[in-house]
């Protein structure tokens, strides 16, 4: 194997700190894939390295080798300087490394100083020392600017919180190496140029950070060096400053893409989905949709953006049939739907490209073929009489796998079988070949690689130009403002305001997004040049 | 401390009315009354234990539907221990080790084989039945029970006194162990770190504890706890080993975890009003205050328990992860 390719072979010059953490040649093979193909790294104290690549790209695969939760097959990892074979987490914890996992490690029912301490207990004798450990926290949380109540449970605290706990978790071990893994996904762009700032300060007082992300605005924004993956390699090495963001997505697929979702003008038509006062509860019995209305007509599309868990879900649930509506009601095509069955729904012309696809997007064990026409099936020509038409199932599907680009094209295959983005796809293909009026896509492009995530985004604006009303909600602030026509933000349940497009500025959504409506009216409403918004970043 | 107790409210007051309710009973009638405190305390520790069993198990995330067959298999194995040795310590032994292998063997169907956990228990249920009434030989003779322990000036007390601190030393264990264990899940590394296994064990696998060995350890040690509660069972309540003889209490015991919600002071509280609901029923029955045919009279503790699970149940909140194989990635 040769040496990664080095666009920029003084990358390090400028770093003169010892070494922190180095992989040399590590590769890891999996039944069906090499998932890290010869990758070699390096990590100097005080430096923070951005780990970039597409879904699969064997980044998660490379941190869990560094953090001891997976053994290389190949080469080996120099902990400052020193060959380890690191022996799980906890050895890895032992030796001064941190992770902050992408699903967050952290137990609902304990306390914030419960959870910090877990595996590093503070006692006295046999017993544990909560006050001690709290106090340790408090300390800390002052020097990093990790704000923290000790004693409150984590299931009460915002995500943002539950974030500064996982960090103070590692920091309360002494790592001296962190690494995060996509540590932005849940974030507001508030809470994400906070810890931005935080990783800056712990960088400067000493800690090196490997920083897992898919957004190059915040890999350029903060890393001192950018490592790009593909397909299990390393195809390139550079510091912020020699490259942009196109050269870093061109780098991440293998090919050039359109960071930019290019569409014309929309002809909005009539509307197609009216929302008055709708009242929905969550899971827990909590108000979630609160007092909420919106519009959304044919041919454009309206994009909700707001921090996860203000009401969109429910909302969308609500809209699709699958949750009781409390209060207001809900018109489609001047049809009154808020006590309508999913099924007459479906009927009236919503599909419904759901956020959580594993669970409300598909039949894992059925086929390929079965689940593109999952809402159909009882319909010619899908089913004669009582006994279902495979011919004409079969048709479908293969026209559909090529049209979208399923890979593999097997239409026999489990659906289980599949990639997630392939997954989407499909779902999508079948969403969007139903004749709809109203299409509702929830987090569309979650877990899907920069490639599909062209694809389907350029979907979405085909329906549009088609004449359908199509309704995206995201957490992704940047995809919300490629897509959308207008911009609803949502808070607490409520459309906090809806503006088009155009005066719709990432710090102005930003800020309502927090809720801060004040401040939203003073901030620019038009993007500053080099700031427009593209859905892959 | 705030939320526990208020979380425990339910309890202390069943607990504050049963109390008084025995009290004014006792002055009325101490001839009805102290059969029936007598029956309670020599009711409650197989209860208490096997539901201390259940409650280890599940706070590190392992559901134990075995308990029946652990409490049986070692009130078996304590009861011809004791009585081919005859030394009834050596009973007791016997059954803690037979109740703590059986734990053992759940959490390697659990753990190690992944194997459905209501499955493993029911197959742990099935075996015992089987095996104890196979070897079941009539005639056997146990050295007879340890002798109770008075604590001066206590077993004077009225109404519970005399039931209650003139008992024997498991009896008294089970109680001790009560505290025990809630000191040590919610005050001491082992619990806490237990806790998590249960609760998100992932988190716990990535801070360096070892799930698979703690749902281990924990499974083994409330095993014993059940095997305790099984020896007392035929060595001390009963003083023999018939058939079947724990006639479902392993399957109360959870009912009492739940009403208890996974917390050791409040399943005794549980056990205690279970036992005590049982003691008076038959009490009525003997008394023949209601004339129904006994079997009705049988029922009344569980349908108790079913109307105290139902007026509770919907703020309880069990383990998130028990009952739950953990797979690494």
């Amino acid at each position: 194997m040769s040496e990664p390719i080095r666009d920029d072979p003084d990358v390090h010059a400028a770093i003169h700190a010892p070494m922190a953490l180095e992989a040399r040649h590590l590769t890891k093979r999996f039944p069906s894939v090499v998932a890290n193909d010869d990758v070699s790294i390096e990590l100097h104290q005080g430096e923070i390295l951005g780990l970039l690549g597409e879904n699969g790209a064997g980044k998660s695969t490379l941190v869990k080798m560094l953090f001891g939760l997976y053994e290389p097959d190949e080469g080996e990892v120099l902990l400052r300087g020193e060959p380890v074979r690191m022996d799980g987490p906890g050895d890895a914890i032992r030796r001064g490394i941190g992770m902050v996992h992408q699903h967050f490690q952290l137990v609902p029912v304990f306390t914030a100083a419960e959870n910090i301490m877990l595996g590093a207990e503070a006692t006295t004798g046999p017993f544990l020392d909560p006050a001690a450990a709290g106090r340790r926290i408090g300390e800390m949380s002052a020097r990093f600017g990790l704000r923290v109540d000790p004693d409150a449970l984590v299931e009460d605290l915002p995500v943002g919180t539950q974030q500064r706990v996982e960090i103070l978790k590692a920091l309360y071990r002494e790592a001296e190496i962190l690494i995060l893994d996509e540590p932005t996904a849940v974030l507001t762009p508030a809470e994400t140029d906070e810890l931005l700032g935080v990783m800056k300060d712990l960088a400067a007082s000493g800690t090196s950070i490997i920083f897992i992300t898919h957004k190059l605005r915040e890999a350029i924004a903060v890393c001192d060096t950018i490592a790009v993956l593909r397909g299990g390699k390393v195809v390139g090495t550079t510091a912020p400053a020699a490259t942009d963001r196109a050269g870093l997505a061109s780098m991440m697929v293998g090919r050039d893409v359109s960071l930019q979702v290019t569409k014309g003008a929309g002809e909005p038509g009539d509307v197609v989905l009216a929302v008055q006062q709708l009242e929905v509860t969550d899971d827990r019995g909590h108000a979630a949709v609160n007092g909420l209305d919106l519009e959304v007509r044919a041919g454009e599309i309206v994009g909700i953006a707001g921090v996860e868990g203000n009401g969109q879900r429910e909302l969308v649930e609500a809209l699709c049939g699958m949750r009781k509506i409390r209060h207001g009601h809900i018109v489609l095509a001047g049809e009154d739907t808020t006590r309508a069955t999913t099924r007459e729904i479906n009927r009236l012309g919503v599909s419904h490209i759901p956020e959580d696809r594993e669970k409300h997007g598909f039949v894992a064990s059925y086929s390929v073929a079965t689940n593109l026409v999952l809402a159909r099936f009882d319909e010619p020509p899908y089913a004669r009489g009582w006994m279902r038409n495979f011919d004409a199932i079969e048709r479908h599907a293969s026209d559909l796998v090529e049209r979208f680009d399923v890979r593999p094209r097997g239409i026999h295959n489990r659906m289980g079988s599949m990639s997630g983005g392939n997954k989407q796809k499909c779902i999508v293909a079948r969403e969007l070949t139903q004749g709809a009026r109203l299409v509702i896509a929830s987090q569309p492009t979650r877990g899907v690689d920069v490639g599909s995530i062209e694809f389907i985004h350029r979907q979405l604006v085909d329906q549009r130009d088609a004449g359908v009303a199509v309704l995206v909600v995201s957490a992704e602030l940047d995809e919300v403002l490629a897509l959308a026509d207008r911009v609803a933000v949502i808070y607490e349940g409520r459309i906090q305001s809806v503006m088009p497009v155009a005066e719709a500025s990432r710090e102005k959504v930003g800020l309502l997004m927090a809720g801060d409506v004040a401040a939203a009216e003073t901030a620019p409403a038009v993007e500053a040049d080099d700031d427009v918004p593209s859905a892959l970043l | 401390m705030g939320p526990g107790w208020r979380r425990a409210l339910p309890g202390l007051i069943t607990v504050a009315v049963v109390v008084a309710v025995a009290v004014l009973a006792y002055n009325l009638n101490p001839d009805d009354t102290t059969p029936v405190a007598n029956r309670v305390f020599r009711d409650a520790p197989v209860l208490v234990l096997a539901a201390l069993c259940g409650l280890v198990g599940e706070r590190t995330g392992i559901v134990n539907i075995g308990i029946e067959g652990q409490l049986l298999m070692s009130a078996f194995t304590g009861f011809y221990v004791a009585a081919a040795t005859g030394n009834i310590w050596v009973g007791v032994l016997a059954g803690v080790a037979s109740g703590a292998v059986l734990g053992l063997f759940l959490a390697l169907c659990a753990v190690t084989w992944q194997i459905d956990q209501i499955i493993a228990g029911t197959v742990i249920n099935i075996f015992v039945i089987g095996i104890t009434s196979f070897l079941y030989t009539q005639g056997k003779r146990s050295p007879g029970g340890l002798d109770p322990i008075e604590l001066p000036w206590l077993s004077d007390l009225p109404f519970a006194g005399p039931a209650l601190f003139r008992s024997t030393p498991i009896a008294y264990l089970s109680i001790i162990l009560v505290f025990v264990l809630h000191i040590a899940l919610f005050h001491t590394r082992w619990g806490l770190r237990s806790r998590s296994v249960g609760e998100h064990p992932s988190a716990a696998d990535t801070v360096g504890i070892s799930v698979a060995g703690y749902r281990y350890l924990n499974t083994a040690l409330a095993g014993g706890l059940a095997g305790l509660g099984g020896a007392f069972l035929s060595l001390e309540s009963v003083g023999t080993f018939e058939r079947n003889m724990t006639a479902n209490r392993g399957f109360t015991a959870l009912a009492i975890m739940i009403f208890g919600r996974w917390r050791p002071l409040l399943a005794w509280a549980g056990a205690l009003f279970f036992a005590l609901t049982s003691a008076l029923a038959s009490q009525l029955q003997f008394n023949q205050v209601i004339d129904v045919p006994p079997q009705f009279i049988n029922i009344l503790p569980f349908v108790l328990v079913l109307a105290v699970l139902a007026v509770f149940a919907g703020s309880v909140r069990p383990p998130a992860a028990a009952g739950q194989p953990y797979v690494k990635e």
